[in-house]
């Protein structure tokens, strides 16, 4: 991953923390707090400096990457009228979601975790903006428009000026283009402040390493004071090490949703975060028929596509992921056994086998005999497990040692009485899964 | 540029990896190339001066140097970059590279995670320049049958069972490296190899794209047909569609992107690499197929059904006369028990006829009517090269000067002595050698260190005497027993005569004798020495040989000024302990009373 999402609460951190250097002729503060209960908002409203908890009245909202909060009825902004959140009604609204699911508008469910609490910011919709900055192509387009809020999504193209920067453009070039294509009908006296804080932005969203930065709606208030109201982030991670001091520590959350991963895929993911290997394992249908240990990235995705496309039927499909980058013994079969243990705790619910690919192109410089050591190892413990669920297992590998290593996984599962048909380079990659399904049949 | 590579094609390779290097130069070797691929590694904490690698079950060695620049300056044929940087330093490395104006055509970036506005600056810098970038994140690009970039292809096993080893019909793009070795497996069974495959790399921003690659293969006459195999996600796929529509593109191309299964499933599932997963419709693998067949492409209806696919259009292409049947070449075997040598020799060889002098049989050296002399024979064996006449009668001047100093001086006397005990000639010489270091002529080499360190430094005479001073040691080479300004060494004398004859120029005798003026006002006998004389003399004819700064001090470090003296005074030696064996001097015994005794008694 290289673009990763951050929680609107932490990129207003980051936008505090670089105010001055950015921003300066223009004032922002920081009122934002992120909880996990109304419990822990209460004990930060009695806090020196988080006075205005109680003073002012609050908005509430999940901060968890996912949008269109308000469509979703998930901005708390009043309890009787407009700008009238107490403290207690915000504590309440928030202990009440946290105890059940929900599900949004597109569908995805999980259940509310973190909150971003802000004070009310009374203003007109004359003082809302727009403006974001990301990479489209091989450029930079910072985005203004003089409408913020939900609407500036309806008309994208009338509402929104776009600036196309390129890479390699001068500061001084930049200033003068941003000037030169500001929204035609920016008021009068807010155009130069307007158009300023713009090149600051997108200074800012370059400099710290944005992929993607969004205020909607940005409100100018009087005195060339700023409220960003709504905030969307996404950091380049990949600049991490150059951005030690700048972001400091930075937590990416999973997507709404998608953090109940299973004690699996965690496993999977702590083993890889340890390992110099690469092990991936996304689990699509607990139930299904196909389970593939894949080695490599790409092949890993050709036979996802394959079996989509020849089984008709993507929930066969039970799980994706790959092991690469040489993982040891221990490593493969740790990542065999926990697939093996998954594959074997259901029989399919029609009756029919379950087939296993253990698959792969044709390695660079892996000792493809060395990593079949530690699927064999797992397949003598899951073997009779394996057989339970009518197991048919297909293996397709190159590479170095990899004669020796067919021939090595042929011999163990003769031996512990598996059904496996194993195939070398002169097979196409993916022709074990059209075999294995006709064979099914 | 038509063709990527070609069998001339060498490469400097930025970090010294072991490994892939040694996989180019099997390749190399494997497909008979005249020259190795790598003319240098970039090494930058190494302080070694080459590194030995296999050529075949030979072995060869490749220079090392310490930056870009040092190893174009001396490799400036070397238009390819290879640059294994880590993702912290291929940044630098490629901004460096390109800024060396008509030096790189081609720069490779292995490293994975390069931050991606670095990487943006990279490729497009690198665009600006008219710079091919194969990556980043990628194993690379072959051209089978010229040239191979590190570990692509796999093992020479693989290599052959795929036919890499040389040129196909087909020109291969791909992003993922790993796909990029089934391709060619696949495209050797079905058809008959790859003239020219790129893997483009796996990050989002990578500096040669699909078009670049493919509008190059339809340019290159070995390519009659290409296989783009593309990824969901980006829209790089449709330059390609608009350049077939615009008749940019005319040679036949299969294509295919994976990740179909994308579509499935709900975004949050990422398939595969960073530039993959799809932001909008025309993104999906799915999208990017439809467009690419509706173009005329021909795409398969799966991935599985690719092998069918090539084989049909190979055939129709074979069938046509566009393709021929291209015959097996032979291919070179390396052994597998191949062993590492010990030894290094650079300078002479007895393997062949004759023995070779720096590739010279001796026998045309050797007599008088060869135009050689002894001192051309030296140059040939000490410094790999024949100087030029003034250079050559300098050294020999050296050597007669410095042949003998009478039977007093340390060395000699050791000599005599041990002569007169009845050891041989090989022992007394020893004896009188081992006497040779910091106090007997030893002056030579620091005379030449440190006067070269004032001169290079524009120190003035008198910032010289006071960095000396700080140093904490008398200056070498100043200073005489007898030897005066009003009494001077006409030994120097001659030399310098000489010098202003035949050397084109002496800056560091000019600025040492100006160090002579300083010092010899403060005392008369504080003259540049002999040892001095020659020890300067020596930098300044490197220098005039056109040395650079580095070889002259390894000269000085590795003990070649020394060397001279220690050549030169064997003559003296060996007249010396002849001498005494002609003379049958008797058992040589200290007197006594020549020993003052001062011996404590110890208690009892």
């Amino acid at each position: 991953m290289a673009q990763r999402a951050i929680r609107e609460y932490d990129g207003k951190a980051l936008f505090s923390k670089h105010w001055k250097k950015y921003f300066d002729g223009f004032s922002y503060s920081f009122k934002s707090v992120l909880v996990s209960s109304g419990d822990e908002l209460k004990k930060i409203a009695q806090k020196h400096g988080f006075e205005w908890l109680n003073q002012e009245p609050l908005v509430v909202k999940p901060d968890m990457l996912f949008g269109k909060r308000g469509k979703n009825g998930l901005v708390l902004f009043k309890d009787k009228k407009p700008g009238d959140v107490s403290l207690e009604v915000a504590a309440s609204w928030i202990d009440e979601k946290i105890s059940v699911p929900t599900v949004l508008l597109s569908g995805q469910h999980g259940t509310l975790t973190h909150f971003i609490v802000e004070p009310f910011t009374p203003h007109s919709g004359e003082q809302e903006y727009y403006i974001s900055a990301t990479t489209v192509g091989e450029d930079d387009v910072l985005y203004m428009s003089t409408e913020g809020g939900m609407e500036v999504e309806d008309g994208w193209e009338e509402k929104v000026t776009e600036v196309v920067i390129p890479i390699n453009m001068q500061d001084a070039n930049i200033d003068h283009l941003v000037h030169a294509n500001a929204p035609a009908d920016l008021p009068e006296d807010k155009r130069e402040a307007f158009v300023s804080f713009a090149i600051d932005f997108f200074r800012f969203y370059r400099d710290l390493n944005f992929a993607y930065l969004e205020i909607n709606p940005l409100v100018m208030l009087d005195n060339n004071e700023m409220a960003i109201l709504d905030l969307v982030a996404r950091l380049d991670d990949t600049a991490g090490y150059l951005m030690v001091d700048s972001w400091g520590k930075m937590e990416y959350p999973t997507a709404f949703g998608m953090e109940d991963q299973s004690d699996e895929e965690k496993a999977i993911a702590e083993a890889d975060a340890r390992s110099g290997a690469s092990l991936k394992l996304t689990i699509l249908n607990p139930m299904g028929r196909i389970w593939t240990m894949v080695a490599g990235g790409g092949a890993s995705v050709v036979y996802a596509d394959t079996i989509a496309d020849l089984s008709g039927n993507v929930s066969d499909l039970a799980n994706y992921g790959e092991y690469s980058g040489g993982p040891t013994t221990d490593e493969t079969k740790f990542y065999a056994d926990t697939i093996f243990d998954l594959m074997t705790r259901f029989k399919d619910p029609k009756g029919k086998g379950k087939i296993l690919i253990i698959g792969g192109a044709i390695a660079n410089f892996t000792d493809v005999a060395k990593t079949f050591t530690g699927i064999i190892q797992s397949l003598e413990e899951y073997a009779q497990k394996l057989k339970n669920v009518g197991t048919k297992i297909y293996v397709r590998r190159g590479g170095p040692n990899y004669k020796k290593g067919l021939k090595d996984i042929k011999e163990a599962a003769d031996r512990l009485g598996l059904y496996m048909e194993v195939y070398g380079p002169e097979t196409h990659v993916t022709d074990i899964v059209r075999m294995s399904l006709e064979n099914g049949e | 540029m038509s063709r990527l590579f070609t069998r001339d094609t060498q490469a400097i390779f930025w970090n010294n990896n072991k490994s892939a290097i040694q996989r180019m130069l099997d390749y190399d070797y494997t497909i008979s190339r005249e020259k190795p691929s790598i003319a240098a590694i970039v090494a930058p904490t190494s302080g070694a001066k080459f590194e030995k690698f296999f050529y075949g079950n030979d072995e060869i060695m490749i220079p090392l140097y310490k930056s870009t620049p040092e190893a174009t300056t001396e490799h400036p044929n070397a238009d390819v970059l290879l640059n294994f940087g880590s993702f912290r330093t291929a940044y630098d490395v490629v901004m460096e590279a390109i800024k060396l104006d008509g030096q790189f055509k081609t720069i490779m970036v292995t490293a994975e995670g390069i931050p991606e506005r670095r990487a943006r600056i990279m490729n497009q810098a690198a665009r600006d320049k008219g710079v091919t970038v194969i990556g980043p994140a990628t194993v690379g690009a072959i051209a089978p049958g010229a040239f191979k970039i590190a570990n692509i292809g796999g093992t020479i096993e693989n290599i052959i069972n795929s036919k890499l080893n040389r040129c196909g019909s087909c020109g291969l793009v791909t992003r993922s490296g790993g796909l990029f070795n089934e391709m060619s497996n696949i495209i050797s069974i079905n058809a008959d190899g790859i003239a020219e495959g790129v893997a483009i790399g796996g990050d989002r921003f990578v500096g040669s794209v699909f078009i670049d690659n493919l509008l190059r293969m339809e340019s290159n006459p070995d390519v009659k047909y290409m296989i783009l195999l593309g990824e969901v996600g980006g829209v790089e796929e449709y330059k390609v569609i608009d350049a077939v529509k615009s008749g940019k593109i005319t040679k036949p191309i299969i294509s295919w992107c994976i990740g179909t299964i994308a579509k499935h499933f709900e975004s949050g599932v990422q398939f595969g690499h960073a530039g993959a997963s799809a932001n909008a419709d025309a993104e999906t693998a799915e999208a990017k197929n439809k467009a690419m067949r509706e173009a005329g492409f021909y795409v398969p209806d799966s991935f599985n059904d690719i092998p069918a696919t090539i084989h049909r259009v190979y055939k129709d292409l074979l069938s046509k006369g566009v393709i021929q049947k291209i015959e097996e070449p032979k291919v070179r075997k390396i052994s597998k028990t191949r062993k590492a040598k010990n030894f290094i020799c650079t300078i002479s060889d007895d393997r062949g006829e004759e023995a070779t002098y720096c590739g010279i049989p001796i026998s045309k050296v050797a007599t008088p009517d060869t135009g050689y002399s002894l001192g051309d024979v030296m140059s040939l064996l000490w410094f790999k090269r024949r100087y030029p006449k003034w250079a050559v009668d300098f050294i020999e001047t050296v050597l007669k000067t410095v042949a003998d100093h009478g039977p007093a001086v340390s060395g000699a006397h050791n000599a005599k002595v041990t002569a007169r005990a009845g050891k041989d000639v090989v022992s007394s010489l020893i004896s009188g050698l081992l006497t040779i270091g910091p106090r007997f002529g030893g002056a030579i080499d620091g005379a030449a260190k440190y006067f070269k360190y004032g001169y290079d430094n524009n120190l003035s005479p008198k910032e010289f005497l006071s960095y000396m001073k700080n140093q904490g040691i008398p200056i070498p080479g100043i200073g005489h027993r007898i030897k005066s300004v009003r009494n001077p060494d006409l030994r120097i004398s001659g030399l310098k005569k000489y010098v202003n004859e035949y050397f084109p120029s002496s800056p560091v005798l000019d600025y040492a004798l100006e160090v002579e003026k300083l010092t010899t006002s403060k005392k008369d006998n504080l003259i540049l020495n002999v040892d001095g004389t020659i020890g300067v003399l020596m930098v300044d004819m490197w220098k005039e040989l056109g040395y650079d700064d580095d070889e002259i001090e390894t000269f000085i470090e590795a003990g070649a000024l020394n060397a001279f003296f220690i050549l030169g005074r064997c003559i003296g030696f060996i007249g010396h302990i002849l001498d005494e064996k002609r003379l049958n001097m008797p058992m040589y015994r200290h007197p006594w009373d020549d020993i003052l005794y001062d011996v404590e008694e110890m208690e009892a």
